[in-house]
């Protein structure tokens, strides 16, 4: 599983970072970036998908496949 | 509220400063949203009202159909003071938008706002040890209004001692919009005579604070001018102050109402990161308005240009499309997109310090108080208009 924040799309809310902070860190705007090239290792898949289900401007985008 | 007749067709001649709204929105924008989504009203000058998640955020995301130029609904037409407004980035449009918000980003981030939790909580301690011993105490007056404005006082570097002050003239322009323009222009004026005198203060004395940070702060190359900047710090009191005291009042108000909700809180600290944005979907207290640029045919809406539009994003929340069991408070809510803070490029700049503060309000408030019971329902005042929160909220502690 890989995580990506689509940068056109967040706006800061910051849903992603306090859910999944292993996954995605605060830019010091405090927009949303994938931590390393955003691969989801075993066991954070959860925390994964609650980022997903929880930003509001349907920035995090979930690649199940890779 | 003020010279307004009471609703009678919410549809058709709604007004969101009516005490019906004040005291229950939520039956009001469930039945629009079955029967007229966008409703319409003549008060104001012409105000339209979406009532669905989709259309609010369609409209949030329009910034060519719609302005920011003024975002309080009243009864005359601002000037136009475009592209800055008075009150930038919130009354400001792109381009200009981007470069006023970026400057107010990196004090606001996440990593800023984690230093000022230490003494945020402090103050919380002290005002709950002030409250402890009695039977009855206010929630919303002797607490939760409290906490908002001495964080930001003290964010900007303002005297601490004046707190009651510029929550006064916040109280004026926000809750006085129905007072006839001349009361509401002189409330206007004493905000910012009050904040030029902190500017001034700020430009002989420079000390290290946000008012600081900003009078040295540049867009574009260039040093914001000094209007722009007292406009920003009256933004930072207009936005920060009722809004933060109306999340923290109204998720006290639901834990007092809620006992189930209450003791499993108490018992489960750990699920108040959860519950707390659903407190923020269900309550969310904030409303935003827009103006139409030029007349458009909208969805079939045939608005005007100076028409309002109101973007309830507390009614977005609400929206079954949109949520399940969009209309029950559920405290380990999973799934949650709300959009309490906005949506798009306004999205509120004050998010993570006012998340700071409502986490922290609450876990002091809980583990001083861990049972608490609304001590007279019928005696819960609530402000309604584009700010809605419990202004009394006699709650037993003892
Ligand atoms: C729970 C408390 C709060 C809520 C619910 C809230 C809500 C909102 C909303 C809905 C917007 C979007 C405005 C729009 O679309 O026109 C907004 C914008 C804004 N808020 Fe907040 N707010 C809160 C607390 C704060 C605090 C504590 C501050 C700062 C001290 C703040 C500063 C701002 C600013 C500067 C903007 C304008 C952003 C822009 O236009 O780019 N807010 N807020
Ligand atoms: S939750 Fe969404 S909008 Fe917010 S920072 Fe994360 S990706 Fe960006």
């Amino acid at each position: 599983m890989r995580i990506h924040i689509d940068q056109s799309r967040c706006e800061g809310h910051g849903r992603c970072y306090t859910l999944a902070p292993d996954l995605i860190e605060a830019d010091e705007l405090g927009n949303g970036r994938e931590i390393g090239d955003g691969s989801v290792p075993p066991g954070l898949e959860t925390a994964a998908r609650h980022a997903f289900d929880n930003c509001p401007e349907h920035a995090v985008v979930l690649d199940e496949d890779r | 509220m003020g010279h307004h007749p009471p609703v009678e067709d919410w549809a058709t001649d709604f007004d969101h400063t009516d005490g019906v709204w004040a005291h229950d929105p939520f039956a009001i924008w469930d039945e629009l949203r079955r029967t007229c989504p966008v409703a319409h009203s003549d008060r104001y000058g012409g105000v339209w009202l979406p009532t669905r998640h989709d259309d609010v955020a369609a409209i949030a995301y329009d910034t060519d159909n719609f302005t920011s130029r003024s975002i309080i609904v009243t009864e005359y037409r601002p000037p136009d003071l475009s592209p800055r407004g008075g009150v930038p980035p919130i009354s400001s449009d792109p381009p200009f938008h981007q470069g006023a918000r970026r400057v107010l980003l990196p004090p606001f981030a996440p990593q800023a706002i984690a230093r000022l939790e230490p003494s945020t909580r402090a103050y919380c301690e002290e005002l709950v040890d002030a409250l402890r011993g009695r039977d009855i105490v206010d929630a919303a007056e002797e607490y939760a209004q409290h906490i908002p404005v001495r964080v930001i006082a003290r964010m900007l570097g303002f005297p601490e001692e004046d707190a009651e002050v510029f929550r006064g003239f916040v109280d004026h322009v926000i809750e006085g919009v129905s007072l006839p323009i001349e009361q509401r222009v002189e409330g206007m004026g004493e905000l910012f005579a009050y904040l030029r005198a902190q500017i001034d203060d700020h430009l002989e004395n420079p000390r290290d604070d946000l008012t600081t940070y900003l009078l040295g702060a540049e867009m574009d190359g260039r040093p914001l001018e000094v209007g722009h900047v007292g406009g920003t710090i009256g933004l930072l009191l207009l936005a920060g102050i009722d809004t933060t005291w109306s999340a923290i009042g109204a998720s006290l108000w639901h834990l007092a109402a809620n006992p189930d909700d209450r003791v499993r809180l108490v018992a489960e600290p750990e699920l108040l990161a959860t519950a707390m944005e659903e407190l923020l979907r269900a309550y969310a207290p904030v409303t935003m308005a827009r103006l139409v640029k030029h007349d458009i045919d909208w969805n079939g809406c045939p608005m005007k240009a100076d028409d309002w539009v109101l973007l309830p994003f507390p009614a977005a929340n609400r929206d079954p499309e949109a949520f399940e069991k969009a209309d029950q408070v559920v405290i380990d809510r999973e799934v949650n997109r709300h959009s309490a803070f906005g949506l798009g490029i306004h999205r509120c700049v004050g998010s993570h310090l006012a998340r700071m503060e409502l986490r922290v309000a609450l876990e002091v408030w809980l583990q001083a108080f861990p049972v608490f019971t609304l001590a007279d329902p019928d005696a819960v005042a609530w402000a309604g208009g584009q700010v809605r929160g419990p202004r009394r909220l006699p709650v037993r502690i003892g």
